[in-house]
């Protein structure tokens, strides 16, 4: 452990990973309009969200501790998949994190109990 | 006239508040891990401001204290926020009208959880007026900002770790969860969603979390397959 770089020199990385970061963000909102996108551009925008959100949830549920799990060892499978049942039942964000939250604490207690 | 962008900033304000849960103890471990890893407290504050994106933020933590290269850490943050450019695009034609006294700090405030709320916002049945509608992810972003900053700023004070038998890390897929189930409206972004999903447990253990870019993409070609496929048989 410890940081090899002087505290300029970490400054100095904090500002370029913050200008690349702000630049990214910036990208697309600055340029459209003044820049004719094809089509294929357009029609793909819908599918960004589905694909990123599914591409974040997935491994933390099939690989929470890095290797592939589908047993019923893995509890947060089994707490996200109930809390994905409560999701399309209630579309209801705060249902959600309290259903799969708990589930999660209860199978902990019950599998720790054992 | 302002009390209409009053209602949009509230409306988007408030769809922030439920992922609460979520948010604030994630800026808490950020703050934590960089204290732990060696920043000074004024190093830490200052990456959560200018860098204001917690993914990317841990990596960096992580691997500052691995003593990596500072290039390797620059372009790790930088592929990691990759998928903003991603949000940026599919924000923009939303934001065509605005200046860029608009433009720059609306794209500052850009995160994950505003982006999912703003978009299912614009997506859904009741949107907000087209001319307000920035007025709506404004308000996401400030509420962002809002519980990052302060959250961040308790866990470089604590300096002690939420006990991990919590779990509270595991209120962050659940969150993405909870915004990725309203939005599989129709059977292409449901393939956009099982491909993009799929590709990322099998890309996993990618460096970089480029399993992330690589999963994104898949998604999207295969959301359009889908899409170009279905619009050929009805035709």
């Amino acid at each position: 452990m410890g940081i090899s770089l002087s505290s300029a020199g970490l400054w100095l990385l904090i500002l370029l990973i913050g200008l690349g970061t702000f630049a990214l963000r910036l990208s697309f909102i600055h340029f459209w309009g003044r820049i004719e996108l094809p089509q294929i551009v357009h029609r793909a925008l819908r599918f960004i969200p589905a694909a990123v959100l599914a591409a974040l949830v997935l491994p933390a549920l099939i690989r929470p501790e890095g290797a592939i799990d589908l047993s019923l060892h893995n509890l947060r499978l089994i707490a996200g998949l109930l809390a994905a049942v409560v999701a399309m039942l209630t579309r209801n964000v705060l249902f959600t994190l309290a259903a799969g939250m708990a589930a999660l604490w209860l199978l902990q207690a019950l599998v720790g109990g054992a | 006239m302002q009390t209409s962008r009053l209602r949009a900033f509230s409306a988007g304000f408030m769809s922030i508040v439920p992922l609460m849960p979520g948010v604030i103890p994630f800026a808490m471990i950020c703050g934590v891990t960089a204290i732990k890893a060696g920043l000074s407290p004024q190093a830490a504050m200052g990456m959560s401001l200018i860098v204001f994106a917690g993914a990317s933020q841990l990596a960096v933590i992580q691997l500052l204290a691995a003593g990596a290269l500072p290039l390797v850490i620059f372009f790790t943050a930088v592929i990691i926020n990759l998928r903003f450019a991603m949000y940026s695009a599919s924000l923009a034609p939303y934001f065509q009208h605005l200046p860029k006294r608009w433009r720059w700090p609306l794209a500052y405030l850009l995160t994950d959880q505003g982006y999912a709320m703003t978009i299912n916002h614009y997506l859904s049945d009741k949107p907000t007026a087209d001319t307000h509608r920035h007025w709506f992810y404004f308000g996401t972003g400030i509420a962002m900002w809002g519980a990052w900053q302060p959250g961040t700023a308790a866990g470089i004070l604590l300096g002690s770790t939420i006990p991990a038998s919590w779990s509270l890390d595991f209120a962050i897929p659940l969150t993405f969860m909870a915004l990725l189930i309203p939005g599989l409206r129709d059977r292409p972004t449901l393939v956009a969603a099982l491909v993009g999903g799929g590709v990322a447990v099998l890309a996993a253990g990618l460096p970089f979390n480029l399993g992330l870019v690589l999963a994104a993409v898949s998604g999207i070609a295969a959301g359009l397959a889908a899409e170009t496929l279905m619009q050929r048989r009805e035709g």
